[in-house]
């Protein structure tokens, strides 16, 4: 584990532009815990402040420092994409792996059913389901229906590794020593995938963050509480573009794009790594063409 | 000439699938709400002014049945499914009286315009520029390209498209940021109408594309990546084929097959983002439509909108999955 991680800090220029992007993204949410103001509270510093050494970010007309409240939005934005991320996992790891090891009408069944949730235009849902909730949509609401929906195209994937793995000389072994479906699949193959699924961990986080963004900024969510969507959201409501408050929403699109790259250049470096020809490539070791 | 029939057989069964899970979701999440529904939105909408006694029974009656609240559990889920096989959603509340339908039938042809063409250009610009850059692994100019694809791919629609309305609507006012067509120009079939036609849906077009182009680019560069060290490629190269025949006739077609199914794939995906474009830029499609019915409490107009997104989606899907033995002989053969 640590040292995969050691190689791909060396040999892939994009895992280390990745990692100092979500890691500056992370710090600033980590900077909430110290700071001296609460996230709720408006009105605490003067309005519509530039830039300046007391508020770097400046301040918005909601009279909030736009730094410290960043810090607040990021780190529910990231909790977020966390939770439904580590959620929608367990599905696409349970629903992947039965599929591929059983096949069969098993397989046929689940893959049909999984085909229909990529195809499926989700942000009509979402907006229904907001419809229908409105003043009820909390944030463990959003994060469970997305969990609920968004593990589709992982399955298909981590399906495809079991397929590949149930032909595995082991996997023979496993099952004449008497091993159990629940057994060969847990034991002896989710090791194998689990690669896999930190790489789709990354893509996942930056779909349900990209949707929560989205639906925040129209106010589709709670927008009292802090998340980047809804920074925007309140600075839409103040038109802060016409008004000149401009770093109201630069700040935070700026801060919301980082994350999106490195979580991005995350996932392709370690797909890359996963895949022995590209990375034999990288460390110019092989490959011709 | 039998396999293909059953490859048509199992695509319509998989359309279906979809249409048939899509609106049990929206049944089951209209049913999931702990409030009544029917009464809030009546009244929002009769706080707006006196409507007649007979208006707000109509509309209660309808909202109702498409809430699915009439009758016994099995009538309840029987009439939902023929409100939406006959297409009848009543008549939306902030257009009242106009029917549902109609508004969406309204702005459906802009959504479609819209999605269609930026799907197409995005599809046959970012799989060619890909192939070039799998097959000529060194160009520096298709590197650079690769490098501003990874940016911008990963970025919400939503996000682009706003950072495109404050670059062009703020900081170079070129072109216009809102609406279909111009204010003052009569809609019809002249070269005026479609050219600010044209004009206004270039943002949003581009936002689509700037976001797409990507993910047709890097797939299709590693698809030809792997094709290109494939013993037929080599031995094309040892004959001495011209190396644009080599890209066009062996290595891209073969390359294209899951790209094909990728299209068919990503399509509910790009869907969300041509509908959250839409918003951005006030274009009059269907997403604008759909937002605005949220704002204004519009519960037919919202069902409407999702059930037509599930149908339309999953037909278009179908159509892909129908051309798709052109490019695959391997369906109708074997």
């Amino acid at each position: 584990m640590l040292t995969t991680l050691r190689d791909l800090l060396r040999y892939n220029a994009g895992f280390r532009i990745g990692a100092i992007l979500v890691g500056l993204v992370a710090t600033m949410a980590g900077l909430s815990f110290v700071s001296p103001y609460s996230p709720i509270d408006t009105f605490v510093v003067a309005p519509d402040m530039p830039p300046s050494p007391a508020h770097p970010f400046g301040t918005t007309s909601r009279g909030q420092d736009v730094f410290w409240h960043l810090t607040f939005a990021i780190r529910n934005t990231l909790a977020f994409g966390i939770i439904v991320a580590l959620l929608s996992r367990v599905l696409s790891l349970m629903i992947g792996l039965v599929a591929g090891y059983k096949g069969g009408w098993v397989d046929r069944v689940l893959m049909s059913i999984n085909d229909t949730f990529i195809v499926i235009p989700l942000f009509p849902i979402l907006v229904l389901f907001y419809f229908v909730m409105r003043d009820r949509m909390s944030w463990t609401a959003l994060a469970l229906i997305m969990a609920l929906l968004g593990w589709a195209y992982d399955a298909r994937l981590i399906r495809s590794l079991a397929m590949s793995l149930k032909t595995r000389e082991f996997t023979h072994t496993a099952v004449f020593s008497g091993m159990s479906t629940r057994e060969i699949v847990v034991r002896e193959h989710l090791p194998y995938v689990m690669p896999i699924v930190f790489s789709t961990t990354m893509n996942n986080m930056n779909w349900s963050i990209g949707l929560e963004v989205t639906l925040s900024v129209l106010g589709f969510t709670d927008i009292n509480s802090p998340t980047i969507g809804g920074m925007i959201y309140w600075a839409n409501q103040h038109t802060a573009m016409v008004a000149g408050v401009w770093w109201w929403i630069a700040f935070p699109v700026i801060l919301i794009i980082m994350l999106f790259i490195g979580l991005f250049l995350l996932a392709v470096s370690m797909n890359e790594h996963i895949d022995p020809r590209s990375r034999l490539q990288r460390m110019g070791a092989g490959g011709g063409a | 000439m039998r396999s293909y029939a059953k490859y048509l057989a199992q695509r319509l069964a998989q359309c279906l699938l979809v249409v048939f899970i899509g609106i049990n979701l929206t049944y089951a999440i209209t049913h999931a709400t702990p409030i009544d529904p029917v009464e809030q939105s009546i009244a929002a909408v009769t706080a707006f002014g006196n409507t007649s006694p007979e208006a707000i029974g109509m509309m209660r009656q309808s909202l109702r049945e498409l809430y699915g609240l009439t009758g016994g559990p099995l009538e309840q889920y029987v009439n939902f499914w023929r409100r939406i096989a006959i297409a009848d959603f009543g008549p939306s509340l902030s257009a009242f009286p106009t029917p549902v339908s109609t508004l969406i039938a309204r702005a459906l042809p802009w959504t479609i315009g819209l999605l269609v063409t930026a799907t197409l250009i995005t599809w046959t610009l970012g799989n060619l520029l890909g192939g070039l850059a799998g097959y000529y692994q060194d160009k520096r100019s298709l590197k650079i390209f690769a490098v501003i694809a990874i940016g911008l791919h990963p970025v919400p629609y939503y996000i682009v498209a706003f950072v495109l309305l404050v670059m062009f609507g703020y900081l170079w006012p070129l072109l216009p940021i809102a609406g279909g067509y111009g204010m003052n120009i009569e809609q019809g079939f002249n070269a005026t109408f479609a050219l600010s036609v044209l004009k206004h849906s270039i943002l949003p077009a581009l936002s689509l594309m700037l976001i797409g182009l990507g993910g047709w680019f890097l797939g299709m560069r590693s698809l030809v990546s792997n094709v290109v060290s494939e013993d037929y490629v080599v031995y094309a190269e040892l004959a001495g084929v011209d190396g644009r025949r080599i890209l066009g006739s062996y290595v891209m077609r073969n390359a294209l097959v899951p790209q094909v199914t990728g299209l068919a794939m990503s399509l509910g995906a790009v869907f969300n983002g041509a509908i959250i474009t839409e918003q951005v830029f006030g274009y009059p499609g269907i997403g604008s439509l759909l937002v605005s019915a949220v704002y204004a409490g519009d519960y037919g107009l919202v069902l409407g909108v999702t059930t037509i997104s599930i149908i339309g989606v999953s037909a278009a899907v179908l159509i892909i999955d129908l051309v798709y033995p052109l490019l695959d002989p391997r369906v109708r053969v074997a």
